[in-house]
């Protein structure tokens, strides 16, 4: 399956393409040219999942196939970096579920950012990213992983300070590069210390299943906790930060700051299931040697989880509204890769944990390019200026309305589905621990019918130009993921994904089901007593709960913790002394190395006399000091 | 005496084939038929590059006299497409009005040069040897002194067969030193016979100063400048490139092959010469205005750079400076070639000409930059790798300091590098050079060295296959 070599080159080839041309080709070309690329990627895409579902699964489990393979950088014999194409149900999937939704965003920007200035770049930057993402899910080795991954974070950085003349933008944009780096730190040094154990970096060798790749690490053990827990525990660690798991979450509403297609592509669908993806890659190392750090997932997915819904339903900013309910939902995902255990209904975490992955990238992508309509339509983040949308907007109403009924885990659509076998999954681990899921899905209902009552119903506000629905560029996607939303939930997915390759046959869980489908169903009924007329009683509730209103509208002030750390403490007690001795030592010397060397050219300047005798001399006097040196010492 | 053995040296029958034709070509040829000279012989040479571009067997003519190793077929191709590269740079200039009628001369006489190296560089005797460093250097100085109605070019002429001639005479006195001590100039033979005495050990050192004056080290440099900038440009390049880089490939064999008894001492001057020639080259480059004596000192510096493979003296030295040279290669004719043809259209030279450039002209400063940025050993241009494998040859022989001054070094060279990437990109200008539409051949060249500088150092297979041979030295 070479062929799918391809689905790398092109998008890389459009970036580059389109990155040459940067203003010279109409706007239009380019936006054309980036799009039919993604066409053909995309359809790349679907036949490699049609072929590797199709044949891969010979002896009752789906086989890895490694598509293409080349080494890089070979350091010793065993350690060596090899570019390569891994096929295996989540790659295959993940090639699905990115380009899919690259290309909807693709075609949405047609439309939405239709006489933007930087057009080509934007499209430019849109196949860099799409490029670096799918490198990241194809990768057959960590390190291959670990660079891909850097470019995803580098080419996010050029698409949310896409808008580079605003201040916050750029702001965003460094903010989510420098905390991702940071914890991509902890990534590397994880790797590093996989590395220096098993002596490999391949995924096959490390996943095989064979203890003797790890033989190196028992009894090895630092600061009283095992050598394989401080690997993968940092190897989560990177995963953390791209997935925007608390504490380093921080950067994901920021980031809202980009585009609002890139919004959907990357802070939906794509670079923030990265983390979550690390995790299903590397599962099996996880469950196996570290157990204690898969259940820390867990534990750090259900606080990030409740913590971020609980945010959410005080941001009144619709895309910030969707960015904690983002983070809210891979909480969910961490969650159920953290009570996975391994194979048949042991692995149901994991599987419903890439269920969901998938169906949450289609409607919160849905969710994201729907809020650009209505940004399209109001010029307005804010919910306060919106309101009795529904009559101007049909479409986009109806696609958002689905979106959240799906999110909501409202039968019959796709996210009702994936979010039930994750609870399923999590009752089983722990009761406590899927109870507290289960009112963190009913917080999810309640905060996105708040949003989507503020926008579509209650009063109507006066805008400048009524607002109307959008081009049909971005129309399409809209109803086209409102299509698979609806319709997803009833891919027997467990036939596809499972973490020891068998299939596996999805039963409801009817108890559960029921459980999560009633505390959804009373949930909305209060948004809708709530929010659906205007009523006094959201304000009387947030004076009577001041405190944690304040605190949920201030996103807990971890923002603030952050800024105390960095400005109070670290440049303080850090930064300050170091940039004194780089100002006074450092620096000083280098002047001195400066001065000094200006000195001795003036100095010696007359040796270069342009006299062919007085060049002849020195050669001579050159060779015999030179002899008599070697001669007597 | 078996005549049929010659017939194994392809590298350079074919070269003196191509002279040859080109000669007959030039000499009968009208000027309806001249005007396709340049293409033939461009093509005609490139096929030459191509015939002789994979290694052989190790095989010796002539009882020793001339030697060859696999090596020697890559940097003869590193040499051959620098000099196609030269060629392509050179076209648009030969076609101007005061060297069209020399244009046949320019090919006869680089390619002369070019065999002369070739055989300076299989010698397995002194005799051979100097005969090639001859041929290498007369027809030089005629292509210094190309232009020779222009006084610069004449007086570059003059003192570079001046003082080459004077370095050759210390030299030739070095060699008959050496058959005076061993009664032999077989290479060969002299590994065994020589042993360190101080006749050896002087007549060594004279026989030196003729190569170390082509690699214009410190303080055999100080013709570098003059004749760098009153050459011609593309004889500068040439000049800079292939005739030093053939230089330091022989000088590296013969040191290891001839003088290995004495390689402590040898070791020892070069030392010094290193640390010389990096420190003058750099304190003086900072002070130069005009680019190409601003070059001439940079080369003097990256000659001391590539010294520190020499000095290493193992196999991981040899291919690191193969390396080296390839690299510096692409990266010093890069940045000739975009001064050639700025000064082609505008007979500006200066560093602050380039005031404003990338506004008028972005392509080539955005070639210079990397083609600098190269020189300067920036990751991820592939001058950054060559720095990289030249210094690890060195530390493994231990010479720390030595790398440590070389590193030191490179952060002064940076700073006079990125004079030119400011002037070019940061400092504004009324009066910045017009837009230059460059030919075909050109721009030929300097995709090939742009793509070479971004595209070698990322491909690890290149230095792996350069040091399969480097380990057959």
């Amino acid at each position: 399956m070479q062929y799918t070599l391809l689905i790398l080159i092109l998008p890389l080839l459009s970036f580059v393409i389109l990155g040459l041309v940067d203003s010279k080709w109409k706007a239009q070309v380019a936006g054309t040219l980036g799009t039919a690329i993604l066409v053909t990627v995309t359809l790349l895409s679907y036949y490699t999942a049609w072929e590797y579902f199709s044949t891969a699964n010979i002896t009752g489990s789906y086989q890895r196939i490694i598509a293409f393979e080349t080494e890089w950088v070979r350091f010793t014999d065993y350690l060596h970096i090899n570019l390569g194409i891994l096929l295996d149900p989540i790659s295959v999937m993940m090639l699905v579920v990115i380009s899919t939704v690259s290309l909807m965003v693709h075609i949405y920007s047609l439309g939405y950012m239709h006489g933007e200035k930087g057009f080509e770049r934007y499209y430019a930057f849109l196949s860099l990213f799409t490029f670096s993402m799918l490198g990241l899910v194809v990768a057959t080795n960590i390190f291959q992983m670990y660079i891909f991954w850097e470019l995803v974070g580098a080419s996010s950085y050029l698409l949310i300070g896409f808008y580079y003349t605003k201040p916050e933008a750029v702001a965003a944009s460094k903010k989510a590069f420098i905390v991702t780096r940071f914890a991509d730190l902890g990534f590397l040094i994880g790797i590093l210390v996989l590395s220096y154990y098993t002596k490999t970096f391949d995924f096959g060798i490390l996943t095989s299943g064979n203890a003797s790749v790890f033989a190196s690490t028992t009894g090895v053990t630092y600061m009283g906790i095992s050598v394989m827990s401080w690997a993968m525990g940092l190897i989560f660690v990177g995963g953390a930060g791209k997935s925007a798991m608390f504490p380093l979450h921080i950067w994901l509403p920021d980031a809202m700051e980009g585009p609002t297609p890139v919004s959907a592509l990357i802070h939906a669908a794509t670079m923030v299931v990265a983390g979550v993806y690390l995790v299903a890659r590397l599962f099996p190392v996880y469950y196996v040697y570290s157990p204690e750090v898969l259940h820390g997932v867990a534990y750090l997915g259900a606080i990030t989880s409740l913590f971020a819904a609980i945010i959410a339903c005080v941001q009144t900013d619709i895309k910030r509204v969707l960015a904690f309910s983002t983070i809210s939902q891979i909480g969910f995902m961490m969650v159920g890769l953290g009570v996975s255990g391994m194979g048949g209904h042991h692995g149901l975490g994991y599987m419903a944990s890439m269920f969901h992955l998938t169906t949450h990238a289609m409607f919160k992508a849905l969710l994201f390019l729907g809020a650009g309509s209505i940004i399209h339509a109001v010029h307005s983040n804010e919910m306060s200026l919106m309101g009795g949308l529904r009559k101007h907007m049909p479409i986009t109403h109806i696609s958002f309305l689905i979106a959240c009924l799906a999110i909501a885990g409202i039968p019959p659509f796709s996210g009702f589905f994936s979010k039930d076998e994750i609870l399923a999954a999590t009752f089983e681990f722990s009761p406590y621990l899927g109870a507290a899921m289960s009112f963190i899905a009913g917080l999810t209902a309640f905060y996105m019918f708040r949003l989507y009552y503020g926008i579509f119903w209650g009063v109507e506000h006066k805008h400048a130009h009524t607002p109307h629905e959008s081009p049909l560029a971005m129309a399409l996607p809209l109803i086209f993921l409102a299509t698979v939303t609806v319709f997803a939930g009833f891919i027997p997915f467990g036939e596809f994904v499972t973490n020891d390759g068998a299939p596996y046959e999805i039963e409801l869980n009817m108890l559960v089901a029921g459980i999560s489908v009633g505390v959804a169903l009373v949930f909305i009924l209060l948004a809708t007593i709530l929010y659906r007329k205007e009523s006094k009683i959201p304000t009387q509730l947030a004076t009577t709960f001041a405190g944690l209103h304040a605190a949920a509208s201030h996103r807990f002030y971890i923002d603030e913790v952050y800024l105390f750390i960095t400005k109070k403490i670290v440049f303080n007690l850090v930064s300050t002394p170091i940039a004194w001795f780089d100002r006074h030592v450092i620096d000083a010397t280098m002047d001195g190395f400066a001065s000094i060397t200006q000195r001795i050219s003036v100095l010696i300047k007359g040796l270069q006399s342009g006299d062919v005798q007085n060049y002849a001399y020195i050669i001579l006097m050159g060779a015999l000091v030179i002899a008599g040196l070697v001669i007597y010492f | 005496m078996n005549y049929a053995s010659f017939l194994q040296l392809h590298d350079e029958l074919s070269l003196l084939a191509l002279i040859v034709i080109l000669l007959i070509y030039d000499t009968f040829a009208n000027e309806a038929k001249m005007r396709y000279f340049q293409p033939i012989a461009i093509l005609l040479f490139s096929i030459h590059t191509l015939l002789n571009c994979v290694p052989r067997t190790s095989f010796e003519v002539a009882g020793g006299m001339y030697q060859y190793v696999p090596m020697l077929t890559y940097v003869k191709t590193i040499l051959n497409v620098g000099t196609l590269i030269v060629f392509l740079q050179a076209h648009h200039w030969l076609n101007g009005a005061s060297s069209i009628i020399r244009r046949g001369e320019f090919y006869f006489l680089t390619l002369s040069t070019l065999l002369g190296m070739y055989f300076m560089m299989s010698a397995g005797h002194f005799l051979l040897f100097f005969i090639g460093i001859e041929t290498a250097s007369i027809p030089m100085a005629t292509l210094v002194a190309f232009n020779k109605s222009n006084h610069k070019s004449a007086e570059a002429g003059a003192k570079y067969i001046l003082s080459a001639v004077f370095a050759s005479g210390i030299s030739l006195f070095g060699m008959s030193l050496i058959y005076g001590a061993t009664g032999t100039l077989y290479f060969n033979d002299l590994a065994t016979a020589l042993t360190g005495g101080p006749l050896q050990l002087l007549a060594m050192v004279f026989f030196a100063v003729g190569l170390l004056f082509k690699i214009s080290l410190v303080p055999f440099h100080l013709w570098t400048p003059d004749v760098y900038e009153g050459a011609p440009t593309n004889i500068t390049s040439y000049l800079s490139v292939i005739s030093k880089g053939s230089a330091v490939f022989v000088l590296f064999t013969i040191l290891i092959k001839v003088f290995g008894s004495m390689v402590h001492e040898w070791q020892a001057v070069l030392y010094g010469i290193i640390v010389l020639s990096i420190t003058v080259g750099n304190i003086f480059a900072i002070r130069q205005q005009n680019l190409k004596r601003f070059l001439a000192f940079s080369s003097i510096s990256q000659a001391g750079y590539i010294l520190l493979g020499v000095i290493s003296g193992s196999a991981m030295g040899m291919s690191s400076l193969v390396y080296y040279v390839l690299v510096y290669g692409f990266s010093n004719l890069a940045a000739f070639g975009v001064i050639a043809i700025i000064e082609n259209h505008s007979q500006k030279l200066n560093i602050k000409d380039y005031n404003g450039l990338y506004r008028t002209n972005p392509k080539l400063s955005v070639v210079m930059m990397f083609a600098l940025f190269s020189l300067a050993g920036i990751p991820p241009f592939a001058g950054f790798f060559s720095k990289f494998f030249i210094f690890s040859a060195a530390i493994q022989q231990g010479f720390y300091v030595l790398v440590f001054i070389a590193l030191v070094n490179t952060i002064i060279s940076l700073y006079y590098y990125l004079l030119v990437v400011k002037a070019m990109f940061l400092t504004n200008s009324d009066d910045a050079i017009a837009p230059i539409r460059s030919d075909l051949a050109l721009k030929v060249s300097l995709v090939i060295c742009t793509a070479a500088i971004l595209v070698i150092g990322l491909f690890s297979s290149i230095y792996n296959q350069i040091n399969v041979f480097g380990f057959g030295m």
